[in-house]
């Protein structure tokens, strides 16, 4: 019969149109932003820096070694090292950035930079409202400092492995130092 | 019908089907020229998408490419990290962990999934059926691409392989979502083909329409679903076997006329084998790691030589051809574009037929404009 | 599939007198390539796709590659006389190795299901002898990969249907993918 086609199709396209009244399968649409999906945990967009304690700027896990400038493939990462040295979370002296810029309108999101860090200290953020007004696109090292507990949030598997690494790195230094300040026996 | 006076009958116009166009997926130009309504000539004009991928990577090290390489054909991402990967494997000479290679090919037959699928509703609405299929195609498509962001961080830009692995393990629960996903993409095929299988409009418009003889597919470097619908065996998974398809069980589909019908139908086919292809592999992955230690990410610096890598992606043939002189950063690096190469016959395909098929028969072609320019 | 030597062979046999080499490969991918001379590289490639044991009928890719002129200094041992004896002396020479563009083609073949065979063709240098003859009359899959070639190094290739610049725009001058270009002063994006 000629139509038969048509007429198959039609149908399924009537099963559509009223099944998107009531079958969750069929109700596809999104009101945002009145209603929004929830984010899926491992989703990146922008870098951020990770800071402990208190003090955004003073406790930055950076230490300038750079090679997160290195490796970004749009070279959007410019870093200027201060020359004064403090001690990170295993006391050790380490440099800290002067300067540390990201320019969004550059960066591709790719997320090499947090996979090469080797301190930890920059990962990869979750936001995707980032329109504003203006032009200014180039985030700086107070704009990109966010909490530990901010990474935890948005991230919880990933912070999770990361604190226990870190916690037990902390541990050992903590043994060794006590090993070795014990004093000889006399 | 009253024939036009001598003086308009050799009038033929020339036009732009220009760079801003809703059909022509992407920013693509074809200067055609036209006798009343049917083609006499045409020449495709490329170049407005052009970013010189080749010359950056001649500066960015190896590592630095592969998001770069997720940005050429930008429907199928991992699919050109694969081919990307796979060279410089074979000019390393890495070897990949099992669990790996099964991770490669879900990620790789799930692209061709939701590739295919858009396919299917980008060509019906350019044949004018103004988006329910395309939408019903995008509705599936939604769900790999949750499946993607939550394994590699991104929806289309994933950046997730990586030299001899992945760049992370799968997370807890994608495995059941996965499958999930693939046996509620066989019930959406099921009614995606009830709805244009049979369609007598879709039918009228694509068979016949656009036929490409097979020994000119060969000569011309077709490759993909566009080659297996003019009848030619060649499928580079089966052919090549590369990774690890030599341990699945699936078919080719081949086309018999090599029309538009017989290029969207073999792609139809193409995705039940595909759902096939994942359901073996789902089941079968092993447990291990995903990417060996010893491999220097950062600062790879292969030996000097070279290495030309082919995956079947989606769209046909995708190669990448590396040359190394020992640097950080490859000598020559070359994508070898299916979507280019399959353009080559697009004016014999269309001479004869009218401006409301060439749409059609470029649809079919399947091409995107970020592979065909780099 | 054979190796390059062995097609070498047949191809000497068919078309004799035809200058051939076999150009080794470092890499573990082992894919060696054969270097034609461009002057009977046509009545070659017709036979690498109709011999019926080869049929390589399909010319996958086509690209191009600058190899700019190479100062290599070599320590060479000359005779010289150093302080009225004359003895053997170690001398740093520099010798130029000029530079060419080469075309480099991966041929497969579909009907028998081998490859890939990597051929090349050399220019005589980078700047005046730039022209190779186009196989696209035999591989029409070379046709928009040659123009792209033609476009970004600035290869001529003699016999191609069509010899347009295929990415840049039609009046753009220079040759892109040369390793000694400089982009224009109003092209460079800063960030």
């Amino acid at each position: 019969m000629l139509g038969r086609g048509i007429l198959r199709g039609l149908m399924e396209t009537w099963r559509n149109f009223q099944g998107s009244y009531y079958d969750p399968a069929r109700l596809t649409t999104v009101q945002y932003p009145e209603e929004k999906l929830p984010p899926l945990e491992n989703a990146r967009t922008i870098p951020f820096l990770i800071y402990d304690g208190e003090d955004p700027l003073a406790g930055l896990r950076c230490t300038a070694c750079s090679i997160c400038a290195v490796e970004c493939p749009a070279h959007c990462i410019e870093i200027v090292k201060d020359t004064a040295k403090k001690p990170d979370y295993l006391g050790r002296m380490q440099f800290h950035p002067k300067v540390f810029n990201i320019d969004m309108a550059v960066c591709m999101e790719c997320g090499i930079c947090a996979e090469v860090c080797p301190f930890d200290s920059i990962k990869m953020d979750r936001v995707f409202e980032l329109s504003r007004d203006g032009r200014r696109m180039v985030l700086q090292m107070r704009d990109l400092a966010k909490p530990n507990h901010y990474f935890r949030q948005i991230h919880p598997t990933e912070a999770a492995a990361v604190d226990a690494a870190r916690a037990e790195e902390q541990r050992k230094a903590q043994a060794k130092k006590a090993a070795s300040s014990v004093p000889a026996a006399s | 019908m009253i024939a036009p006076p001598p003086e308009l009958q050799n009038d033929l116009l020339e036009i732009a089907m220009g760079p801003h166009h809703p059909s022509t997926h992407g920013v693509f130009r074809m200067n055609v020229v036209l006798d009343g309504e049917t083609v006499v000539k045409l020449t495709p004009v490329f170049g407005y998408l052009h970013r010189n991928h080749e010359k950056i990577a001649e500066k960015n090290s190896y590592l630095a490419s592969i998001p770069y390489t997720d940005r050429l054909d930008y429907i199928c991402s991992m699919t050109n990290n694969w081919a990307y990967v796979l060279s410089v494997e074979k000019l390393a000479g890495l070897a990949v962990p099992e669990r790996a290679e099964y991770i490669r090919v879900i990620v790789g037959e799930l692209t061709r999934l939701q590739n295919h699928a858009c396919l299917a509703g980008f060509l019906l609405q350019d044949m004018g059926a103004l988006g329910t299929p395309l939408m019903y195609a995008f509705r599936e498509r939604e769900k790999i691409l949750d499946l993607f962001e939550s394994l590699s961080g991104s929806r289309m830009m994933c950046n997730y392989l990586r030299f001899s692995g992945c760049r992370c393990d799968l997370p807890d629960g994608w495995l059941e979502q996965a499958l999930e996903v693939a046996t509620g993409f066989d019930s959406f095929l099921d009614q995606f083909e009830a709805l244009l299988t049979e369609n007598e409009i879709l039918r009228a418009r694509s068979e016949g329409v656009g036929v490409l003889p097979p020994g000119l597919a060969v000569n011309a470097g077709v490759t993909g679903p566009g080659l297996r619908a003019s009848g030619v065996n060649y499928d580079i998974r089966k052919v090549d076997q590369y990774g690890i398809y030599n341990r699945f069980k699936f078919r080719v589909p081949l086309g018999e006329r090599g029309d538009v019908f017989d290029r969207y139908m073999v792609r139809i086919l193409e995705m039940r084998e595909s759902l096939k292809i994942l359901d073996q592999a789902l089941h079968d992955i092993p447990a291990g790691p995903v990417l060996d230690p010893k491999v220097r990410l950062r600062n790879l610096r292969p030996k000097p030589g070279e290495a030309y890598g082919r995956i079947e992606s989606p769209k046909g043939e995708l190669g990448f051809y590396l040359i190394s002189d020992g640097g950080p950063a490859p000598y020559r690096y070359r994508v070898r574009p299916p979507s280019l190469v399959n353009l080559t016959v697009l004016e014999e395909m269309c001479l004869g037929h009218t401006i409301a098929d060439v749409v059609i028969i470029l649809g079919s072609v399947d091409i995107v404009l970020g592979e065909v320019d780099r | 599939m054979q190796t390059p030597e062995q097609i070498k062979d047949r191809i000497l046999a068919a078309v004799p007198g035809a200058h051939l080499e076999v150009i080794p490969n470092a890499s573990p991918a082992n894919q060696p390539s054969l270097l034609l001379d461009p002057g009977r590289a046509r009545e070659i490639a017709t036979f690498l796709r109709d011999d019926p044991e080869l049929r390589f009928d399909y010319a996958s890719n086509v690209t191009g590659v600058d190899w700019p002129e190479k100062v290599v200094k070599e320590k060479v041992t000359v005779r010289k006389i150093i302080g009225g004896v004359e003895q053997e002396a170690a001398e740093l020479v520099e010798r130029r190795i000029p530079g060419f563009l080469e075309a480099v083609y991966h041929l497969f073949s579909m009907a028998l299901g081998h490859g890939p065979l990597v051929l090349r063709l050399r220019t005589r240098n980078r700047t005046d002898s730039v022209a190779l003859p186009s196989l696209t009359p035999i591989w029409r899959s070379c046709e928009f990969q040659e123009r792209e070639v033609f476009d970004l190094f600035g290869i001529t290739f003699i016999g191609h249907p069509d010899l347009r610049r295929l990415l840049m725009w039609e009046n753009f001058a220079d040759h892109p993918m040369r390793k000694d270009y400089v982009p224009a002063a109003d092209q460079e994006a800063k960030p």
